[in-house]
């Protein structure tokens, strides 16, 4: 049939027929906006801004008459208006009798016109009237938003919207889903739309359905799928299946092997993903001394104290500067360099200097000065921890799906021992400094031979292994308890990383943090956390009976001294 | 005099006679003389002299190893705390129905733990001569294994105390999990009977300061004994030059695994009679803190000496308990002082300034 200009009176019908029509399939109890609202142009129809002073009256199902009304104008400001309804920000003034929405303003209110947004000035909070509502109505126009929301150009907007409709999902909004499926470009909202519409499915009468909904969600990674999946195989108490089709519960089962399979990838990507981040930290914690003990020889027992007073550092950097909580982690990192550096070298030219090549005394000595520094910090800080505080953006996690969230953190430790690490490689490779260490290391005689100031470089380079622990403190301090015995946590383990990648290679100290971080989180879920540390402790211990020099041994003359 | 006997080893006879004096005059004096006396002393004295005797044969143990063998041990402290448990759980299953609980089958704290019967390794611990021997085996396995794989692929040095040192930690935290089946966190405590006789009479205190005494001394002269002989001299020797030690033909992983083994029975020894002095073992003696305290003593009373390291022992722990009760924060300024001052200026301990001094210079 071919399409004519339509008559005045065929229109008319035409109006008449959908007017009947639309109620019927919808309900009209939330207002469907895709489909064009016409039909109602028949009765007088209130104006967008009577509806609005509508919200004034008092009885509440006027109100939420009056709120759905307001929806169906599609005015981008109506959901300034509901968001500013369910917070409690909508009031009505009493000078002008009209709808405002009010923000406070030292003890004042700055009110704006809600149809318009037009600014009416500061007012006293008497003169304005907040519009009251229930649970109930706020639950309706939490859900009426989300609908708004589903037209917005915002993806993530988008996303949210979905979710919060699939919350308490209804016929209604179902349709109104499966229409926006049709339409949705953005991959991750798509993604939820099929799932919410397929979990749908599964309620269905019609097993053809059924079938169809578990094909979908047997490519979909989320809890929920796996839940209502894990709902269709399991029988009752009577042993009877609760779904009663044998191909349905079948194709149910082979979903659920299809997503417990790529559930396993992801446990095992989380698992790769805590063991690098606990490689991280002792990577970071080690590296310190892998400079002192590795490359000069020196057994630092102080070691855990410098990374200490690095975390000491950021906590009082933080109590410095309590409104800029992002911006005092930064600065407390070149801080606690200089702190711990300063310190490690006092302790280099004090007392380390005078008991080289007599390491087992060194041991002692350090200690002695590891004691002396938690005293310290005891008796000045209190011997309760202290807490610093993780500025916003580190803090939460990266939700890749609902089986796999990454703490943002342990990500930033990750990178920022990366970092650590080049930073430390190209001062030994590529300064002065750098090479006068190296070759220090190497042949101490033969260096003071060439004219290297050993006993300077003896200095610079323990207060660059102890400056780097003390950096080691300001990320520590983001994932432990800052207190006196945080050294003594981690000393212990700051050796095995060294002992066990070989002394005096830094290489060695990555790949050992990092390998034995893993090995930890790989035997936690079997061994549990203690007995998997136990564990990887007398690897260790068995491991360096095979090998004395650890993992990769260094090259060069002098090193069997 | 008797100091003659000695000849060349006065010191070493003054320190046995006034152990000799301590172990037999304090023990009388607190059961002859009554409260309110001047040479009274109370119950509480008698106990920590006689956990000052038991430090002492542990750093005793030290120095053979460290100041014989030249092997300094991070870990000491874990054949000392291993010793402490095997006596600890004779005295638990010396208590029977009269814990808290009341049952007469199993500890209190397994019962706690809703445990049904007694585990396979306490088994045999109701009888004294077995957890003696226990007291010894233990701490003698563990030094035997972990010599065995140590010395025979050559771990030396640094590296050596470190892994001791791992492996005190790794008990540390083996010890702290419940499912161990030794106490947890708590260990084991609330002791009442040794041998049948109250814990808390006056008359077993007296016993056990005395023991320890004698037990001390017996090591004393023991290990005194010990690095005269030929033994002794080749243990020295290696201290000294290893590998020239090695290429006259001798084994040297042998000689360092049966004096490390010898040395960790030594520490068990002492493990085994602190226990019933202060009432309690647990998991933080395996605490590597414990460890290094030990090589303290022995390094601030002097290494290689034996004497040395029993008056370190004494004379740190007095001053420990002394500041502890007057000005608890100054004590570990003044431990990490003792420790820094020690290895700078005295490295060979109090005896060797006092030797320094008198002009009686006799290295070995």
């Amino acid at each position: 049939m071919k399409y004519r200009v339509m008559c005045p009176v065929r229109m008319v019908l035409w109006v008449l027929i959908f007017g009947f029509i639309k109620p019927a399939y919808s309900q009209l109890d939330e207002i469907d906006f895709i489909a064009p609202v016409v039909g109602q142009q028949e009765i007088e129809k209130p104006t967008y801004s009577e509806t609005i002073l509508n919200l004034k009256i008092r009885s509440l199902s006027k109100k939420g008459q009056a709120i759905e009304r307001l929806v169906t104008f599609q005015n981008p400001q109506t959901i300034n208006i509901l968001q500013a309804l369910a917070d409690g920000y909508l009031f009505e003034s009493r000078e002008y009798g009209s709808i405002v929405i009010a923000s406070s303003k030292e003890n004042q209110y700055a009110i704006v016109l809600a149809e318009d947004n037009s600014q009416l000035g500061l007012v006293e909070r008497s003169a304005i009237k907040k519009i009251k509502i229930n649970n109930s109505i706020r639950s309706k126009i939490r859900r009426l938003i989300a609908k708004l929301h589903l037209n917005s150009v915002d993806p993530n907007l988008r996303l949210l919207a979905v979710k919060t409709l699939s919350k308490a999902i209804n016929q209604d909004s179902l349709n109104i889903l499966k229409i926006l499926a049709e339409t949705e470009r953005d991959e991750s909202v798509l993604d939820t739309l099929q799932l919410v519409i397929a979990l749908d499915k599964l309620k269905s009468t019609d097993r053809l359905i059924r079938l169809e909904g578990i094909e979908t969600l047997k490519e979909k990674t989320s809890l929920e799928a796996v839940n209502r999946l894990q709902a269709i195989i399991e029988q009752n108490s009577n042993g009877q299946f609760l779904e009663a089709d044998t191909e349905v519960r079948k194709q149910a089962k082979s979903a659920l092997v299809k997503i417990e399979a790529r559930l396993q990838v992801y446990q095992a990507a989380e698992t790769v993903f805590f063991g690098f981040s606990l490689g991280a930290v002792l990577v970071l914690a080690a590296i310190g001394l892998a400079i002192t003990f590795g490359v000069m020889g020196v057994i630092n027992m102080a070691h855990g104290e410098m990374m200490m007073l690095g975390a000491y550092t950021t906590y009082v950097v933080q109590q410095i500067m309590p409104h800029h909580i992002g911006l005092s982690i930064i600065l407390a990192i070149p801080a606690a360099f200089m702190v711990s550096g300063l310190i490690g070298i006092v302790i280099e030219r004090g007392i380390i200097r005078h008991l080289y090549g007599r390491p087992l005394e060194t041991l002692l000595a350090t200690f002695g000065v590891s004691l002396v520094l938690q005293q310290t910090v005891r008796s000045v800080f209190s011997p309760l921890n202290r807490s610093v505080i993780t500025p916003e953006w580190m803090s939460g996690s990266w939700q890749i799906n609902d089986f796999l969230s990454l703490t943002w953190n342990r990500l930033y430790i990750l990178v920022f021992c990366l970092l650590v690490f080049a930073f430390l490689l190209q001062i030994l490779k590529r300064t002065r400094l750098g090479l006068e260490v190296r070759a220090v290391s190497q042949n101490r005689n033969m260096a003071k031979a060439m004219g290297i100031p050993t006993g300077r470089v003896d200095a610079m380079t323990f207060g660059l292994g102890s400056g780097i622990a003390g950096v080691a403190g300001v990320a520590l301090s983001q994932i432990t308890n800052v207190g006196p015995n945080l050294g003594q946590a981690y000393i212990v383990d700051c050796f095995m990383v060294v002992v066990f990648g070989g002394v005096g290679n830094l290489w060695g100290t990555l790949i050992a943090g990092f390998v034995l971080g893993i090995a930890n989180k790989v035997l936690e879920p079997f061994a549990g956390a203690v007995l998997a540390k136990i564990l990887v402790l007398i690897f260790i211990i068995l491991f360096i009976q095979k090998r004395p020099r650890g993992l990769f041994l260094q090259k060069g003359r002098g090193v069997e001294s | 005099m008797l100091l003659k006997y000695f000849g060349n080893d006065k010191e070493f006879g003054f320190v046995l006679l006034l152990l000799a004096a301590v172990t037999i005059i304090i023990p009388l004096c607190n059961l002859i003389f009554s409260t309110g006396s001047v040479f009274y002393f109370s119950a509480y004295t008698v106990s920590l002299i006689g956990k000052y005797l038991t430090f002492a044969l542990l750093a005793l143990s030290l120095d053979l190893i460290w100041g014989y063998c030249g092997i300094l041990v991070l870990g000491q402290g874990a054949f000392f705390a291993l010793g402490g448990y095997a006596m600890g759980m004779y005295l638990m299953r010396q208590i029977g129905d009269r814990g808290v609980y009341g049952n007469p089958d199993l500890p209190d704290f397994m019962v706690f733990l809703n445990w049904k019967e007694l585990p396979w390794y306490w088994l045999g611990f109701d009888s004294f001569p077995f957890a003696m021997l226990m007291v010894m085996l233990a701490p003698a396995i563990l030094a035997f294994v972990f010599g065995w794989l140590t010395f025979r692929s050559r771990v030396t040095g640094v590296y050596l105390s470190i892994i001791s040192q791992a492996m005190t930690y790794a008990l540390l935290l083996a010890f702290f999990r419940n499912e161990m089946g030794f106490g947890g966190n708590n260990g084991l405590t609330d002791f009442k009977d040794i041998i049948g006789f109250s814990l808390q009479s006056d008359n077993v205190r007296a016993l056990l300061l005395m023991s320890s005494g004698l037990i001390l001394i017996a090591a004393f002269m023991l290990c005194r004994w010990l690095v005269k002989t030929r033994l002794g001299r080749v243990v020295t020797a290696i201290r000294d030059h290893e590998s020239r030690v090695r290429f006259l033909g001798y084994r040297v992983e042998m000689f360092k695994l049966w004096i490390f083994v010898f040395s960790a029975i030594l520490a068990g020894l002492a493990g085994a009679l602190y226990v019933p002095q202060v009432g309690i073992i647990n998991p933080s003696e395996f605490s590597p803190l414990i460890s290094l305290e030990i090589v303290v003593w022995v390094a601030v009373g002097g290494r290689g000496t034996l004497y040395g390291a029993i008056i370190g022992a004494i004379l740190v722990n007095y001053s420990k308990t002394v500041l502890t009760g007057l000005l608890p924060e100054v004590w570990l300024f003044t431990l990490g002082a003792v420790f820094i001052l020690t290895t700078i200026y005295m490295p060979d301990g109090l005896v060797g300034l006092w030797k320094s001094k008198t002009g009686g210079l006799n290295h070995e």
